[in-house]
C-alpha cells in the first residue's frame, strides 16, 4: 500500500535539505540594509579627532565602507588586498574603526599601511549597529545615491574582490 | 574643639561600618529593565552558538542590551524596539519568527498536522470497526471475555 | 604505541564488524546454522577490541601524552584526572569512539541475553547492529580518527572547554549515549523482524525491556544534562530548545510513544506496522543528532568543531540506514498481518491517539528545528526559530496527550464507554480544575498556561490516585499483599505517569512564578528577594586546580534565622582564558534560592543576580520518577520466566 512509503519520502525530501545545508553557513547573517539607503553617521575622524566624516561627504560617489578594527584577526588578513586596492585606484575606499582605541588603531595602520582615505571611529559601535555590524571584518558598496549595493561579511579577498566587488563597482560608476 | 571633632569622625567611622546598606538595582528604572529583560529573552545573539540576547556575555550582546535600554528609556513599544533591530539585522534575531508568508508553515503547521493525525485517527478507527476480522461472539461470550481481559490488566 | 594499539584494534574491529553485519545474516535468510553462529562470537570480539582502543585512548589522555592531536586538543596537564578521563569523549573524535563503545556494550548484552530468541532472529539482530557498527568505524577510520598523531608533540594541551570540566561531563553524556545508542537494539528488532516477516505478540515481548532499558537511560541523560546547565551556567535556565537538545528530546519522544506502543502489540497483538515504524523513527532520529551535531548545518552551543567532509559521510550513513530501513519498511509493512479488532472508544484507541500525538508533537519539533534551514536552502530568507517559538507551540501539542494519560489506563481493552469513563474520572476532573483556578489565584498570579500546567498536573496526580485506589480496594487480601499481588509492571507505569504530573507541576509553577533581581552589592549589603534576605559578605580570591576565581559569600537568613551560606564564584580558567560562573544554589522541595556574581564593579562591588525559583527540583524530581517507573516494568517478573516457559508461551505466527 502507497502510504507505506509515506515515511521514505519524507525522510528523502529532508535529506535533501540536509544535503543542501552543508554547504551553507547558518551563522551567516544577510543584511536587510541592501537597497536601502545608507544609515547617516557624523563621527570624529581617526587621523584628526577635530574633524569629522559624515556619509553625506562621499555622496555622487561610488565608494567602499570598510569595517575594521586593530583587534580584529581576520581584518589582518585581508588588509593587504585592501591596500592593493587602494593603490589601484579603482575605487575610494572608506574605513569605519570600530570599537578600538585611537593610538592602537593609529600603530595598526602604520605597521600594515594605510589604505583608507579616511577613517571614521565609531568607538562604542553605535555606528555599527545602525548598519547592522555584527562582527568585524565587513564591508559596504555604497553607490553614487548613497544606496547600499552589496554586503561583504567577512574578510574581503581577491576573488570576492574580483568576482563581485570590482564588477558591482564598475556598474555602479557608469550609471 | 578638637575633642568634637573626633567625635564626629568616630560617629562617622561608626555609621560607615554598623550599619547595612539595602543593595541598589544594577538599574535604577525596574521598569525599563523589566521590558529590556522580555526583550533580550526574545531576541539572539548574532556572535554566538545558539544564544539570546539575555544569556550571552559577548560584547556585542551587551553593546545590544545597552542599545535596547537607551530605546526602552526614550518610552519605546516592544515591537518598535524589535523593529529597531529587525531593520538593521533582519529577521534572524528575533527567536520567535515574525508570521510572514514564508513563516506560516511553521506556525500553523503543527496545529494543521496535528488535527490531520486526530482525524486521521478516527477515520482508521472507523474503518477497523467495520472490518469483521474476527468471528463474532455471542453477548454471553463477549462479557466474559472481556471480564477476564479485565480482570488480568 | 598505546595510540596505534588502539587504532589497530579499531581496524581489527571494523573487519569483525563486517563479518558481523553480513554473515549471520545472509546465514538467516539461507538457514546456515554455521553463518547464524557467527553473530555471538563476532560481537563479543568487537566488544573486546573496542573496549581496548577506548582503554588506549584513555590511558593517552591519563598519561597526559600529547603527541595524539586529540588529546593535544582537549587535555591539560593541569587538569584533574577525572576530567581528563571525561575529555575521552569532550570533542568529536572521542564521543565517536564512545558510541562506538556504547553500541558494542549493547550488542554484546544482547549476545548474552538472548538465548530465549529463534536463533534466526538473534543472528539478524546481531546483524543489523553489526552493520551500524560498521558505519561509526568506518567514519572514525576514515575522516575522525582520535589517534591520529600529532608531530612535533605539543609541549601542552589546549585543555578541556571549562563548560565541560564539571561533574555533569562524567555522566550527561555516557547516561545520553546509553539511550540514543540503546535504541538501535529495539532497531535491529524491528529490522529482523521485517527481514524474518515474523511479527507477533512475542517478538513484542522480547523487544520490550531492550526498549524500556534504553528509554530509562535517555530520560536520565537527559535530565542530567538539564540540571547540569541549570547550576552551571549561572542563570538558572534549564531548557533552551538548543539544536542538540531538540535532537535527544525527539527519540525520547518517540521513544515514549514506542514503549506504549509495544505493550498494546504485546497484549493484544495490535499496531505492528506502527510499533516497527517508531522503532525505525526512534534510533533514526538518533543517528540523525549525531548528524545535527557533527555537520555544521545548524548553529548549536553543543556543536563539535565541524567539517563538510564528515557531514557528507554521515549524510551518506544516514541515507543507507534509514533510508534502506524505510524502503524495507514500504514492502513489508503491508504483509504484516492486521492485529485484534477494538472499539473506537477502547484502550488500545486512547493508546494509538497517544502514539499520535507523540509523534505529532517529535515531528513539530523536528520541523521548527530544521525550518530555519529549509527556508535558507530554498533561498527565502534567514530566520531563526529559538524558545519563543517551541514554548508557545508545544505546550498546546503535548496538552492532549497529557490529558489522555488519565484515561488511557482505566479504559478497557478492545471496547470501553465513555460515559462509564466520564462517570470514574468527574471528581479527578472536579479536583484539577480547581486547583487550577483556586491555587495560582492564592499565589497571586493566574494566567491561561498556569491554568493549563495546572490542570493537566493534578488531573494526572487524581486520575492516577484513583487508578490506583480502585486497583487496591477490591480484593479481600491484605494492603500488604495487593501491592506485592500487582505486577510490577503496572507499579512502573503508575509511577512513571506520576512522574509526568510531578515534572508539569514543577515547570508550570517555576515558569509562573519564579522571580530575579539584579544588583549592586558592596561588603555588607542586604538585597531581599522572595521574603530572603540576602546579605553580601564580600568576595575571597581563591585558586583551583587549573582556575583562579573570586569566591562570594553571600547569607541567606529569613527574619533573622539563618538559612544558609551561598558560595558563588567568578572563575576564570588560564589556558582557554575563559571566564566561567559557578552558581551558589540553596535547594530545597519548596523552591532553589540561586545566586550568581556578575561583574566586579568599582568600589569593591560586585553585580549580583538572585533568583528564587520555586519548584525547580521538581522537573528533575519528575523525570527521575519516570526512569525509576520504567526501571521498576524492566524489573517484571515475565521478564525474568525461565527458558522454558518462554517456549511454552510462544506462539509463531506464520505469515
Amino acid at each position: 500500500m502507497k502510504r507505506f512509503l509515506l515515511p521514505l519520502v519524507i525522510f528523502l525530501v529532508v535529506v535533501g535539505f540536509l544535503g543542501v545545508g552543508l554547504n551553507l553557513d547558518p551563522r551567516e547573517v544577510p543584511s536587510p540594509l541592501v537597497g536601502k539607503p545608507a544609515p547617516a553617521f557624523n563621527l570624529p575622524r581617526l587621523d584628526d579627532p577635530e574633524k569629522k566624516i559624515s556619509n553625506k561627504d562621499m555622496l555622487g560617489q561610488v565608494w567602499l565602507f570598510n569595517v575594521w578594527a586593530s583587534w580584529c584577526g581576520a581584518c589582518r588578513d585581508e588588509h593587504p588586498v585592501l591596500v592593493a586596492l587602494s593603490k589601484s585606484g579603482a575605487v575610494p575606499l572608506y574605513g569605519m574603526d570600530y570599537k578600538d582605541t585611537r593610538q592602537e588603531a593609529q600603530q595598526w595602520l602604520d605597521l600594515g599601511g594605510n589604505p583608507y582615505i579616511a577613517s571614521a571611529m565609531d568607538a562604542d559601535g553605535r555606528v555599527g549597529i545602525d548598519y547592522g555590524v555584527y562582527g568585524v571584518p565587513e564591508t559596504y558598496v555604497i553607490d553614487k545615491a548613497g544606496v547600499i549595493a552589496y554586503k561583504q561579511i567577512g574578510p574581503v579577498t581577491e576573488e570576492v574582490l574580483r568576482n563581485k566587488i570590482l564588477p558591482l563597482v564598475k556598474r555602479l560608476q557608469a550609471q | 574643639m578638637r575633642r568634637i571633632l573626633c567625635l564626629i569622625a568616630g560617629f562617622c567611622f561608626l555609621i560607615n561600618i554598623g550599619w547595612a546598606e539595602e543593595a541598589r538595582p544594577l538599574q535604577e528604572d525596574v521598569v525599563v529593565e523589566a521590558q529590556v529583560q522580555r526583550l533580550s529573552e526574545e531576541l539572539r545573539c548574532l556572535v554566538c552558538q545558539n544564544q539570546t540576547l539575555a544569556d550571552s556575555h559577548a560584547e556585542l550582546a551587551e553593546d545590544l542590551r545597552k542599545e535596547i535600554r537607551e530605546l526602552a528609556a526614550k518610552g519605546m513599544s516592544d515591537q518598535a524596539i524589535i523593529d529597531y533591530l529587525v531593520a538593521r539585522y533582519g529577521d534572524f534575531v528575533r527567536y520567535r519568527p515574525p508570521l510572514k508568508s514564508t513563516t506560516v508553515l511553521l506556525w500553523f503547521g503543527p496545529f494543521v498536522l496535528l488535527l490531520t493525525g486526530v482525524a486521521g485517527l478516527f477515520v482508521m478507527l472507523r474503518r477497523r470497526e467495520k472490518l469483521a476480522v474476527e468471528s463474532a461472539l455471542s453477548a454471553n461470550e463477549a462479557r466474559k471475555v472481556s471480564e477476564l481481559l479485565n480482570k488480568e490488566s | 604505541m598505546i595510540p596505534e594499539i588502539g587504532h589497530f584494534a579499531l581496524i581489527l574491529a571494523l573487519l569483525v564488524a563486517l563479518v558481523q553485519g553480513s554473515f549471520p545474516i545472509i546465514g538467516a535468510a539461507r538457514g546456515n546454522a554455521v553463518w547464524m553462529g557467527l553473530a555471538r562470537p563476532a560481537a563479543r570480539a568487537q566488544f573486546l577490541l573496542i573496549a581496548i582502543a577506548f582503554i588506549c585512548l584513555a590511558y593517552a589522555f591519563a598519561s597526559m601524552d600529547y603527541s595524539v592531536t586529540y588529546v593535544a586538543t582537549n587535555s591539560n596537564s593541569k587538569l584533574p584526572l577525572q576530567y581528563r578521563i571525561a575529555a575521552v569523549w569532550g570533542g568529536h573524535e572521542g564521543s565517536l569512539l564512545l558510541w562506538a563503545m556504547i553500541l558494542s556494550i549493547w550488542t554484546v548484552a544482547v549476545s548474552f541475553f538472548s538465548k530465549h530468541l529463534p536463533d534466526a532472529m538473534r543472528a539478524r539482530i546481531l546483524g543489523v547492529m553489526g552493520l551500524i557498527s560498521i558505519g561509526f568505524l568506518l567514519f572514525m577510520l576514515t575522516v575522525s580518527n582520535p589517534f591520529e598523531r600529532l608531530i612535533p608533540a605539543a609541549m601542552d594541551g589546549r585543555d578541556l572547554n571549562p563548560l565541560l570540566q564539571d561533574p555533569g561531563m562524567v555522566f550527561h553524556p555516557p547516561m545520553l549515549y546509553m539511550g540514543y545508542v540503546g535504541f538501535s537494539v529495539a532497531f535491529a528488532f524491528a529490522i529482523a523482524a521485517l527481514l524474518g516477516g515474523e511479527l507477533d505478540a512475542a517478538w513484542a515481548r522480547w523487544s520490550r525491556p531492550w526498549t524500556t532499558m534504553a528509554w530509562v537511560f535517555l530520560t536520565a541523560g537527559i535530565m542530567a544534562g538539564s540540571n547540569w546547565a541549570y547550576y552551571e551556567l549561572g542563570w538558572g535556565g534549564w531548557w533552551f530548545w538548543d539544536a542538540v537538545e531538540n535532537a535527544s528530546f525527539m527519540p525520547w519522544l518517540v521513544g515514549t510513544a514506542l514503549i506504549h506502543s509495544l505493550a498494546v502489540t504485546e497484549k493484544r497483538g495490535s499496531f505492528k506496522a506502527w510499533t516497527v515504524l517508531l522503532a525505525i523513527c526512534a534510533f533514526s532520529l538518533s543517528l540523525l543528532g549525531t548528524f545535527l551535531v557533527r555537520s555544521g548545518v545548524l548553529t548549536s552551543v553543543h556543536a563539535f568543531a565541524t567539517d563538510p567532509r564528515r557531514g557528507l559521510f554521515i549524510l551518506a550513513f544516514l541515507v543507507v540506514v534509514i533510508g534502506g530501513s524505510l524502503m524495507l519498511f514500504a514492502w513489508r509493512a503491508p504483509t504484516i498481518a492486521r492485529g485484534g479488532k477494538f472499539d473506537v472508544v477502547s484502550r488500545e484507541s486512547f493508546l494509538l491517539a497517544n502514539n499520535v500525538l507523540l509523534a505529532v508533537a517529535a515531528i513539530s519539533v523536528l520541523f521548527g528545528t530544521l525550518y530555519p534551514l529549509f527556508l535558507d536552502a530554498l533561498g527565502l530568507g534567514k530566520i531563526s526559530v529559538g524558545p519563543p517559538y517551541f514554548d508557545t507551540v508545544f505546550a498546546p501539542l503535548m496538552a492532549p496527550a497529557l490529558f489522555l494519560m488519565g484515561i488511557g489506563p482505566i479504559a478497557r481493552w478492545k471496547q470501553a464507554a465513555l460515559p462509564e469513563l466520564a462517570k470514574r474520572l468527574r471528581w479527578a476532573f472536579g479536583v484539577s480544575v480547581a486547583t487550577a483556578i483556586i491555587l495560582p489565584l492564592l499565589l497571586g498570579h493566574l494566567t491561561p498556561m498556569i491554568g493549563l500546567g495546572l490542570f493537566l498536573a493534578f488531573w494526572i496526580f487524581g486520575t492516577s490516585v484513583n487508578l490506583v485506589y480502585q486497583r487496591l480496594r477490591t480484593s479481600e487480601q491484605p494492603l500488604a499483599m495487593r501491592i506485592k499481588s500487582t505486577s510490577r509492571s503496572w507499579w512502573g507505569m503508575v509511577i512513571a505517569h506520576l512522574g509526568i504530573a510531578v515534572f508539569t507541576l514543577g515547570v508550570t509553577i517555576v515558569k509562573g512564578f519564579e522571580s530575579e533581581i539584579a544588583v549592586r552589592m558592596q561588603a555588607g549589603d542586604v538585597a531581599h528577594l522572595a521574603g530572603f534576605d540576602f546579605t553580601f559578605e564580600g568576595v575571597t580570591e581563591i585558586e583551583g586546580p587549573n582556575y583562579t576565581a573570586s569566591r562570594g559569600q553571600i547569607r541567606i537568613t529569613k527574619n533573622g534565622v539563618e538559612r544558609t551560606v551561598l558560595a558563588p564564584e567568578k572563575r576564570m580558567y588560564t589556558v582557554q582564558n575563559m571566564p566561567m560562573t559557578e552558581a551558589g544554589i540553596s535547594p530545597s522541595i519548596i523552591h532553589d534560592l540561586y545566586a550568581s556574581l556578575g561583574e566586579p564593579l568599582d568600589g569593591g562591588a560586585w553585580s549580583v543576580r538572585i533568583y528564587h525559583k520555586p519548584m525547580v527540583e521538581w522537573i528533575w524530581f519528575g523525570c527521575l520518577m519516570m526512569a525509576l517507573g520504567g526501571l521498576l516494568a524492566l524489573s517484571d517478573k515475565r521478564y525474568r520466566l525461565k527458558k522454558r516457559t518462554d517456549q511454552a508461551g510462544v506462539v509463531e505466527a506464520k505469515l
